[in-house]
C-alpha cells in the first residue's frame, strides 16, 4: 500500500482501501484514537484502578485481614468449587455438542444450535429462578428431593447447576465455526486407516481444535467465577456456605465494610486481568496456527 | 483382490446419487471412475470405502459380502482430493499413522514402522521430507504423501478420489504418469475418480463412463474411445462434432474434430464448407467450418503442416469428408 503510494501509482480496486486508511487527515485519526482511549480510561482503566486504590486504602493489614477472614475464604473456596465443577461440565457438553453440530446431519440440528444460545439470551436472574422452581421446596422435584432429604436450592448442587447453565454456551460456541471450517476429511481419513473413534479424537480432532478449546474453556471459567445473578438467585446468601465471591463482594458492601468488599472485588478483578493475559496469549497461538492451516 | 458391486442405491434427500449400479473390478486392475459432476462416482467410491452406507445393494471384496463391514475394518487405502493430512503431525507421523493405531497385539515394533515408513517416503521419492509438516509442502508432494499413507497400511484396495483435481495442469500431469508407473510396480486393486477424461484414458486399465448415478459403458481405453456405447460417451469423451445425416434424418452421427479429412476440392459425397475461423495451438490447427448446407458449426484439427499445405484461409471454401462417424438414434 504504501509503496504504491511512494511511487506515486493510483491503483484501482482493492489497494485503495488501504490507501483510504493510510490517508486519512491525521486530525481525524488522532480524534478516534483519542475518544477511544478516553472512554476506556473513563469506563475501565479508572474503576479497575479504583477497585485496587479502595481495597489498599486502608494499609496492606486490613486488605490481608479481609481477604483471610473464614467467610472470605470460604466464599474463594466455593467459587473455585463451582468453576471446578462447572468449567469441566461445559468443555464435555460443548465438546459433544460442538462434535455432533459440526460433523453430523440429523433433525433438529438448528434447534439444537438455537438452544445453546439460549442461556446467552435469557436473563441469568430468569436461569436461576428456572431452577428454584424446579428444585425449589414448593417446586415440582421439591417434595422428592426433601423426602430423599437432598438439598439443591441453597446449596452447593443448586449453585453448580445455576453456573453450568449460564456458561454453557462459551466452549460450543467457540468450537462449532472451528469445527465446521475443518469439515470432517482429517477424521474420514483416519477411520479408513483403522482408527478407533477414541483415538481419532485423541490423536486427529482434539489437536485441531485445541487452542479453540483452550479459549472457550478461559472465558467459560471467567464466567463461572464472576457470574452473579444467577448464583445470585439460588444461593440464600448463606455466610460461609452459600456465598460464592461474587455474593460475598455485595454483602460486605451493603453492610458498609467497603475495605473488605474490595478486598474481595479486588480478588475478581485480579481474575479478569489473568483471563484477559491468557486470552491474549492463546489468540496469539491460535491465529499463528489457522494462517499455517489457510496456508496447507 | 476384486471388488463386486450389486444392485448399489444410493439417495441423499431426493437425489439419487447412484441408481441401481452394478460393477466387478478385477484383481490387480486400475480403474478409472469417469463422469460430470454429480454423476455419482464420488459415491461409488466413498460407498466402496465404507464411508457412505448404500441405501440397497451389496459391496463385495473377492467375493465376500463386506456390505456391513466397518470402514475402519475393511483396509483400504483411501486419498483425498483435499490430500486431508494431519496437519499437526510430521510427514513421518502422517505415514505411519495407519501402523500406528493398531491394536496392540498385531501392531509392529516400533522400529519395524521406522522400517516400513521410510521404505513407503522411498517410494513415493520424498524421504527428504520426513520431518516437515504437511503445511510445507507442494501440492503434488502432498498428494504423494497422502498416497504414501494409504500403502502404509497394505490395503487391500486402493481408492482415490479426483487425486490430481486441485493442481495444476503440469504438475498433474507428471503424477499421472507417475500414478500409472506406481501401481504397475505396487499391482493393487485400485479404482481412482476423475472427471478429466484425459486422465482416466491415459492411466486406468478399463474406464467406467457414469452419468446420472449409473454407468453408461465399461471398457478399456481403446473400446470407450472407439466404440463408445452411447452419444453421452461420445460427448463425455472429448470434442465431437454432431452432424445431421442426409440419409437418415432420424439418426444423428458424431464425428471428431481429426476424423474429417479437409480437401479444397469438390469430391464425392464430401460437404462444401466455409472456413470461418482458424487457429494453430502448437502441432494443431484448430479449423471452424460452416457448412454450406445449414450454416451449423464443424470443428476439425489437422496438423500444423497439413494445415499450411491446404494455403486455405478464412472465408474460403473446402469440402469436408468425415473418415469416420458414430451413429445413434436421435
Amino acid at each position: 500500500m504504501t509503496s504504491a503510494a511512494t511511487a506515486g501509482v493510483a491503483f484501482p480496486a482493492w489497494p485503495a482501501y488501504g490507501r483510504a486508511t493510510a490517508t486519512e487527515p491525521a486530525l481525524l485519526r488522532r480524534a478516534l484514537i483519542g475518544g477511544a482511549l478516553l472512554f476506556l480510561t473513563l469506563f475501565l482503566f479508572v474503576p479497575l484502578a479504583f477497585v485496587f486504590y479502595s481495597a489498599l486504602k486502608k494499609g496492606l493489614g486490613v486488605y490481608v485481614a479481609a481477604v483471610f477472614d473464614p467467610d472470605a475464604l470460604a466464599a474463594i473456596r466455593l467459587t473455585l468449587l463451582t468453576a471446578a465443577l462447572a468449567v469441566p461440565a461445559n468443555l464435555v457438553f460443548g465438546i459433544a455438542a460442538a462434535w455432533a453440530i459440526a460433523k453430523f446431519d440429523f433433525r433438529g440440528k438448528s434447534v439444537l444450535t438455537t438452544l445453546i444460545d439460549l442461556p446467552f439470551s435469557v436473563s441469568p436472574v430468569i436461569a436461576g429462578l428456572i431452577y428454584v422452581l424446579l428444585f425449589g421446596m414448593q417446586g415440582w422435584l421439591g417434595p422428592w428431593l426433601r423426602e430423599h432429604d437432598l438439598k439443591v436450592i441453597f446449596a452447593v448442587p443448586g449453585l453448580v447447576l445455576a453456573t453450568i447453565f449460564v456458561t454453557f454456551p462459551f466452549v460450543a460456541r467457540e468450537l462449532i465455526p472451528l469445527m465446521q471450517a475443518q469439515g470432517t476429511e482429517e477424521e474420514e481419513a483416519a477411520v479408513v486407516l483403522g482408527a478407533s473413534g477414541w483415538t481419532i479424537f485423541w490423536r486427529v480432532t482434539l489437536p485441531n481444535i485445541k487452542w479453540g478449546l483452550l479459549y472457550g474453556v478461559i472465558l467459560c471459567n471467567a464466567r463461572a467465577m464472576g457470574e452473579f445473578g444467577a448464583v445470585s438467585v439460588v444461593s440464600g446468601h448463606i455466610r460461609g456456605e452459600t456465598n460464592t465471591l461474587p455474593l460475598q463482594v455485595e454483602i460486605l458492601y451493603n453492610e458498609y465494610q467497603f475495605a473488605a468488599a474490595f478486598a474481595a472485588a479486588s480478588l475478581l478483578a485480579l481474575l479478569a486481568l489473568v483471563t484477559l493475559a491468557l486470552k491474549f496469549v492463546v489468540e496469539q497461538r491460535s491465529r499463528i496456527r489457522t494462517e499455517r492451516k489457510a496456508s496447507s | 483382490m476384486s471388488i463386486e458391486l450389486a444392485g448399489i442405491v444410493k439417495r441423499f434427500g431426493n437425489f439419487l446419487a447412484v441408481d441401481r449400479l452394478d460393477l466387478d473390478i478385477r484383481t490387480g486392475e486400475l480403474v478409472a471412475l469417469l463422469g460430470p459432476s454429480g454423476s455419482g462416482k464420488t459415491t461409488v467410491l466413498r460407498i466402496i470405502a465404507g464411508l457412505e452406507p448404500p441405501d440397497a445393494g451389496i459391496v463385495a471384496f473377492h467375493g465376500e459380502d463386506t456390505t456391513a463391514t466397518h470402514a475402519r475394518e475393511r483396509n483400504v487405502g483411501f486419498v483425498f482430493q483435499h490430500y486431508a493430512l494431519f496437519a499437526h503431525m510430521t510427514i513421518f507421523e502422517n505415514v505411519a499413522f495407519g501402523l500406528r493405531v493398531r491394536p496392540r497385539r498385531v501392531r509392529l515394533a516400533d522400529a519395524a514402522i521406522r522400517k516400513r515408513v521410510n521404505t513407503l517416503l522411498e517410494l513415493v521419492q520424498l524421504d527428504f521430507l520426513a520431518d516437515r509438516f504437511p503445511h510445507q509442502l507442494s501440492g503434488g508432494q502432498r498428494q504423494r504423501i497422502a498416497l504414501a499413507r494409504a500403502l502404509a497400511v497394505e490395503p487391500r484396495v486402493l481408492l482415490l478420489d479426483e487425486p490430481f483435481g486441485a493442481l495444476d495442469a503440469r504438475v498433474r500431469k507428471e503424477l499421472r504418469a507417475w500414478l500409472r508407473r506406481l501401481h504397475d510396480e505396487v499391482r493393487v486393486t485400485s479404482v481412482f475418480v476423475t472427471h478429466d477424461q484425459e486422465e482416466a484414458l491415459e492411466v486406468a486399465d478399463r474406464v467406467v463412463v457414469m452419468n446420472h448415478g449409473r454407468i453408461e459403458q465399461v471398457g478399456t481405453p481403446d473400446e470407450v474411445y472407439d466404440h463408445p456405447a452411447t452419444p453421452f460417451v461420445v460427448e463425455f469423451l472429448g470434442d465431437v462434432n454432431r452432424l445431421s445425416l442426409p440419409h437418415a434424418p432420424e439418426r444423428s452421427g458424431y464425428a471428431r474434430p481429426h476424423e474429417i479429412r479437409v480437401s479444397t476440392q469438390p469430391a464425392e459425397g464430401a460437404w462444401p464448407a466455409q472456413l470461418a475461423h482458424s487457429a494453430t495451438v502448437g502441432p494443431l490447427a484448430r479449423l471452424e467450418f460452416a457448412l454450406a448446407s445449414d450454416g451449423s458449426r464443424v470443428n476439425v484439427e489437422l496438423p500444423r503442416d497439413a494445415y499450411r499445405a491446404l494455403r486455405l484461409v478464412p472465408g474460403e471454401t473446402a469440402w469436408l469428408t468425415p473418415t469416420r462417424v458414430r451413429e445413434f438414434a436421435a
